[in-house]
């Protein structure tokens, strides 16, 4: 960043004389902090002392009996963290959560990309059919969505067993057909901000450039790898790390489309777990525990992305 | 800024522009099936050949859904939440953007740090101390419940959004500002302002869209007033797993879906705009 719009200010007020200008009521130096204070307290009361409170009762025995005040608030150190790790049940829905959000991820980037790309090469009718049903998919809240697509998959009337000549075969009955469901349904969502925020960044780069680079005899293949895709990097990222975060905490798809977490628990996911273990059983120490654990691979997953984008010359 | 077309030959354009239309059909179709399965009579959904069109149109799910106790109510409700979280949360990203942006000051850079840390903070998480946080206010079952945490949630994005706009606003600018004798105050309202505008509108769909969806928060912090709730939740009274009245669910669905799209179709051009104003930074 150049210069400091501040110091200029100050140069051209000295100049001039107090008389001129409006009197300015607060130093500059406590201007930014002023501007800065609805964003800190909001933030900070709302964000920052609910993460603190979070670890501070995932080390606590804290269920329906200690909330009533039945019961004394005990401190249990890591025994909640201990519980959690030596449960089969978390360790399958932590695995579970990493590789649907994993497949997610993939799947949404793989089809807002290509899409993206694709956008760069149709006229405007085109263009515009794809954007506004994208617009459309977007706009579609998770509930809703969630049962248009279950309605869509229904074994007696929905239209897609009827096209693909399936019966009436269960799609939320088998764990995997389940989460299959339910990550089209998160793709066909989600990708559309991954597209038109790559479509964006394609079109922010200038045509000289690729004009120059086919001239020069690149193929486009070349041209994809070697002009666009370092140029689009920063975006991918922004693209990716909203991703992970938004698929990672999936809730209200499978909440609603597998009726709180599929036959058994099969189809459970993080996100899922511990609204059941904090709100319907009142364990909320244990609860909170989790919310932990996914706030840790949360920021691990994203610093370690930056990190990798920093060794790789870019700043963020 | 014309669209980087030069590159393609003429029969791969034809298959792309096909292929195009062809994907919008697929992505528009779950919308098509939700807006239609909502204008069938009710004996029409539950038939085993469904048909892609209806023969006899009838707005008797939307009189169901309007006629169940409190729906316009929801309605509201959801409207005022998103409503005052877009409004607020522009607003204080906007005067946050332009402190880290246009001030040199101690404990910037750690500020925007934090501010893109915080982003990554799964805020479903912080479901349980918000929901105890919220009883010690005594603000369960108020829409205060949901809206506060959603401003702050909306925040840390819409500032890192809004930095890109703000910085793009020549310096120049603003000396000739204070040159003709405008204020502070002036200057961001008068001029700063009205230039971000398309980013904030940018941001106001990322804060609109979670608000409007949510239903992690409706259902934790709404427990007993339901007078209190939010579409999501009114929706899922017509959802019973086992059986479902389809009719009203996709009606319900259409009600909740059509003001989102409507305010997409109205901020398309200046939210693209606005993405590539945010990635261009």
């Amino acid at each position: 960043m150049s210069g400091t719009p501040a110091g200029a200010v100050r140069r051209t007020r000295s100049r001039r004389g107090p008389a001129h200008g409006t009197p300015r009521p607060w130093p500059d130096r406590s201007l930014p902090w002023i501007y800065l204070a609805p964003a800190l307290l909001v933030l900070g009361g709302l964000l920052v002392y609910p993460v603190w409170q979070l670890g501070l009762i995932s080390l606590l025995e804290y269920t329906q009996a200690q909330v009533s005040g039945g019961e004394p608030t005990s401190f249990r150190g890591l025994g909640n963290y201990r519980e959690l790790f030596g449960d089969e049940q978390f360790r399958q829905v932590l695995l579970t959560t990493v590789l649907f959000a994993a497949a997610c991820v993939g799947g949404t980037l793989a089809v807002g990309c290509g899409l993206a790309v694709l956008l760069t090469r149709v006229r405007a009718l085109p263009r515009l059919a794809l954007m506004l049903a994208a617009l459309g998919a977007w706009a579609t809240p998770a509930v809703t969505g969630s049962t248009v697509w279950l309605l869509l998959f229904d074994p007696d009337f929905g239209p897609v067993n009827r096209v693909l000549g399936l019966g009436d075969h269960s799609w939320t009955y088998g764990r995997y057909s389940a989460f299959l469901l339910v990550l089209l349904e998160v793709v066909w969502c989600s990708f559309p901000f991954v597209m038109v925020t790559v479509y964006a960044g394609i079109r922010a780069v200038p045509s000289e450039v690729l004009e120059a680079a086919a001239l020069d005899g690149a193929s486009q293949w070349r041209i994809w790898r070697s002009v666009l895709a370092p140029m689009l990097r920063p975006i991918l990222a922004i693209v990716t790390i909203q991703s992970v975060i938004w698929d990672f905490k999936v809730f209200t798809q499978i909440y609603v489309m597998t009726n709180g977490g599929g036959i058994a628990g099969q189809n459970l996911v993080l996100n899922v777990y511990a609204y059941q273990r904090a709100f319907a059983s009142s364990e909320y120490g244990l609860g909170s525990a989790i919310g932990v654990v996914m706030l840790l691979i949360l920021l691990a997953v994203t610093l370690g992305y930056l990190r990798l984008l920093r060794r790789q010359g870019e700043v963020l | 800024m014309k669209p980087v077309r030069v590159l393609v030959r003429r029969p791969w354009r034809a298959a792309a522009e096909a292929s195009a239309l062809l994907v919008a059909a697929v992505v528009a179709f779950p919308l098509y099936w939700m807006v239609l399965s909502a204008f069938r009579p009710a004996g029409e959904i539950e038939s085993d050949e469904p048909r892609p069109w209806t023969l006899a149109p009838t707005l008797d799910s939307f009189r169901r859904v309007f006629g169940q106790q409190d729906f316009g109510r929801y309605f509201l409700n959801s409207l005022l939440v998103a409503g005052t979280v877009v409004i607020a949360s522009a607003l204080i990203a906007f005067l946050a953007a332009t402190a880290v942006t246009r001030f040199r000051f101690r404990f910037r850079t750690t500020l925007l740090i934090l501010f893109l840390v915080a982003q990554m903070v799964p805020v479903e998480a912080l479901t349980i101390p918000l929901f105890f946080l919220m009883r010690d206010a005594g603000r369960l079952n108020t829409l205060a419940s949901l809206i506060l945490p959603h401003i702050a949630f909306s925040l840390p994005f819409a500032i890192w959004m809004l930095r890109g706009f703000v910085k793009a606003v020549p310096e120049a600018l603003e000396e000739a500002a204070y040159i003709d004798g405008a204020s502070r105050t002036r200057f961001m309202w008068r001029i700063l302002f009205p230039l971000v505008f398309p980013g904030l509108v940018a941001t106001s769909v990322f804060s609109f869209i979670s608000t409007w969806n949510d239903f992690l928060f409706a259902k934790s912090f709404i427990i007993s007033d339901t007078s209190q709730s939010t579409l999501p939740m009114a929706l899922l009274v017509f959802y019973d797993p086992d059986d479902p009245d389809w009719g009203g669910v996709m009606a319900a669905s259409t009600v909740m879906t059509v003001p989102v799209l409507i305010f997409f179709v109205l901020v398309q051009r200046r939210l693209v705009s606005g993405l590539a104003g945010a990635v261009k930074d």
